[in-house]
């Protein structure tokens, strides 16, 4: 049978202007009966990428929803003693070979950005667009060390720790990871304890939530109170989370309310929750702005201890101490400021002279501020 | 800043700032200050420069060679140029192989023949392996003028064009040249926007390849060179099938993304009509659309905004870095 209609443009429902004007509607009248404007947490910073690429952060406002960004930017809340160590590493050995993520060589620190360090002879720093290609170059130069420096949520943490995993099967002795790997529910666990910030409810990360499924935030509803709404990346989608939310503070019965069935289950991945499970062990990370939070960073288990970087290299951390660069990037990730409050921001923060990793990364929420609204403005 | 930056040649607001703030301090005149594509000069004629170092040299629906002569030929023709005489220089590295840069000759003679461009004079340079990346050409080309842009004669109600689908030569050589391991049907756009020319005397104010920072960064530059704001619909803008899927599965804008085939018009408004006809008869532009207008209610000078579907409204800003997929 052949189709009678024209093939149609992927994500072209989840985009269209009749769905979106309705959706908006629709939160505006539950907004209406609950007679007070919301506050919800986007804890994503592709779900702030949508809100400003697609002009509802505006419109959202006039429906009486405030949106406020979360520390969902891997890149943003990885302290600058990781760069620092990295970089410390890469300028007085030779015969290395650095591999991250883009956004990560551009990251400002007391000692420069990775991207504008020289490295050793015969060391080098190399952009990666997967943890696959880290590992493909360790196996095409057997006689460099290759360094993956991997930042990332669940999304990307199973990934990167099958490269270790495929490293050891393959007895590859020249790789290994620099691991700055994050949990989103301790963080969210810490933003509510905190108190620091009102929130009404929270849009739950959907790539996340594919790996982590729904269960990994029932202690929201259950402990705190407090809605929420799994939701995918189209504006109808994250809309659809925002109604969600939007109801269940009206009828006063917080759940995990689920938006992106089409990717993301009640459990999650299994597969992909086990194998962070053999590879890797929770411990006490440091993050930007939140500080250290019980059981949030994730680093390789001891039996793989020959792939990790901080201990094959002696890497060691200098955390800050007292340094104040006057940027708010740490407030801005709790969702205490936003872009515009920092005094820094257009004017001597931009994206091309970054003071902080949120005017860096393309999830941060300071770049998103800049580029889509009002970096312009402010110049 | 010590050392000059790859951001500096992408095309972006920081290219813009080097040239600003390093080069146009140092040769000013009154042909170069006015920034356009080409220079233009007594008696009536127009004349530009450009280099190419595309890596790879050969991608999807093009080669360095055709690349080399469509993009002197479109930088004329948006400065309302007939292209007629072109230079070529040559910097080879040691070793390319001859069956390669024969490939790229014929391209480059083909190219220019179909244009009806001669090639007048050149040079060739051999570097030692590793001091360059197999073959990088520069090209000169002079032309006689058949119209001027305008514009400051740009106002309210006049039409804002592109010339087809948006994006697709950035992307096919960040396909071809990384490995996503991503097959896909996109090719370059790159070709000779020659069927222009017409329009100098049918209504066109303005025009611009849009290339390097994509039609973003060229709208953006238009909004800062105009004294009303520029308004274009998202739903609009032309984008192909296969362009929309990768781009959605890298996280790329394709608004930032460059073309070597694709201009950007402004149109008088009662013109505008007949202008899109035209062009959709031309092979090079049937999918060409009025994307926006110039505005006199919405923003405010130097702004170029995008309406997205849901009704909201963005500014465009220019391309500020390299454009990297997403890492989360």
């Amino acid at each position: 049978m052949t189709p009678k209609s024209p093939p149609r443009e992927p994500f072209s429902d989840w985009r269209s202007g009749s769905t979106v004007r309705r959706l908006l509607q629709a939160i505006a009248a539950e907004v209406g009966a609950i007679n007070r404007p919301l506050r919800i947490m986007e804890v994503c910073g592709t779900h702030t990428m949508t809100l400003h690429r697609s002009g509802l952060k505006p419109l959202l406002k006039e429906a009486g929803v405030v949106m406020i960004s979360g520390p969902g930017c891997p890149v943003c809340i990885t302290p600058d003693f990781y760069h620092e160590a990295i970089i410390d590493l890469v300028t007085s050995r030779d015969n290395l070979v650095i591999t991250t993520f883009g956004d990560m060589t551009r990251v400002p620190t007391r000692k420069g950005a990775l991207q504008t360090t020289v490295p050793a002879p015969g060391s080098e720093i190399r952009i990666v667009y997967s943890p696959e290609e880290a590992l493909q170059l360790a196996r095409k130069n057997p006689e460099r060390e290759v360094i993956f420096f991997g930042a990332g949520f669940e999304t990307t943490i199973p990934a990167i720790a099958y490269t270790v995993k495929k490293a050891a099967q393959e007895q590859l002795k020249n790789f290994s990871l620099l691991a700055a790997l994050w949990l989103i529910p301790p963080a969210l666990e810490a933003i509510l304890q905190s108190g620091d910030v009102a929130i009404d409810g929270f849009i739950y990360p959907g790539h996340v939530s594919v790996i982590v499924g729904e269960q990994a935030y029932r202690f929201v509803a259950e402990n705190y109170r407090i809605p929420g709404a799994i939701a995918g990346f189209e504006p109808a989608d994250v809309l659809l989370g925002i109604l969600s939310v939007a109801r269940q503070v009206k009828e006063n019965r917080p759940t995990v309310a689920n938006e992106y069935r089409r990717v993301v289950s009640a459990e999650g991945n299994p597969r992909a929750l086990a194998l962070m499970a053999e590879m890797l062990e929770p411990f006490e990370a440091e993050w930007r702005g939140l500080g250290r939070i019980k059981n949030s960073g994730l680093k390789l288990r001891s039996q793989w201890q020959d792939y990790d970087a901080v201990a094959r290299f002696q890497m060691t951390f200098q955390p800050a101490t007292g340094r104040d660069s006057g940027c708010r990037c740490g407030q801005v990730l709790k969702g205490l400021v936003e872009p515009m409050d920092c005094p820094l921001f257009g004017r001597a923060c931009d994206p091309e002279h970054p003071r902080g990793p949120c005017m860096v990364s393309y999830e941060g929420a300071c770049l998103i501020e800049y580029k889509y609204s009002s970096g312009a403005r402010k110049k | 800043m010590k050392q000059v930056s790859l951001e500096m040649g992408s095309g972006g607001r920081l290219m813009q700032e080097f040239i600003r703030e390093r080069l146009l301090p140092v040769f000013k005149n009154r042909y170069l200050d006015e920034l356009h594509d080409s220079a233009f000069l007594p008696p009536g004629m127009a004349f530009t420069t450009d280099s190419y170092t595309v890596d790879p040299i050969f991608f999807p629906g093009g080669d360095i060679g055709s690349l080399s002569v469509n993009g002197t030929i479109n930088d004329l023709v948006v400065s309302g140029a007939r292209p007629e005489f072109m230079s070529l220089a040559l910097i080879i590295e040691e070793g390319l192989e001859m069956a390669t840069l024969d490939r790229i000759l014929l391209s480059i003679k083909k190219t220019a023949a179909r244009n009806k461009v001669t090639i007048v004079t050149g040079d060739t340079k051999v570097v030692p392996r590793g001091q360059a990346d197999k073959i990088y050409i520069n090209t000169a080309g002079v032309g006689r003028l058949v119209g001027r842009p305008h514009p400051e004669k740009i106002k309210p109600g006049d039409r804002i064009m592109v010339t087809g689908p948006v994006g697709e030569h950035g992307l096919a050589i960040m396909l071809t040249r990384n490995d996503f391991r991503m097959s896909s049907r996109v090719r370059s756009d790159c070709a000779p926007l020659l069927f222009l020319l017409p329009l100098w005397k049918k209504g066109a104010l303005w025009m611009r390849d849009i290339t390097r920072g994509g039609l973003a960064t060229v709208l953006s530059e238009l909004a800062d060179r105009v004294r009303y704001p520029l308004l274009v619909e998202e739903e609009k803008i032309p984008l192909s099938r296969s362009l929309k899927g990768a781009v959605e599965i890298l996280g790329i804008d394709p608004l930032y993304l460059a073309c070597e085939g694709r201009a950007l018009l402004v149109v008088r408004e009662a013109e505008a009509q007949k202008v899109l006809s035209f062009l959709k008869k031309q092979p090079g532009a049937r999918q060409a659309a009025i994307i926006g207008q110039v505005q006199d209610r919405i923003g405010r000078q130097g702004e170029a905004l995008l309406q997205t579907p849901g009704g909201g409204l963005r500014l465009l800003e220019p391309l500020t870095s390299e454009l990297l997929p997403r890492i989360c």
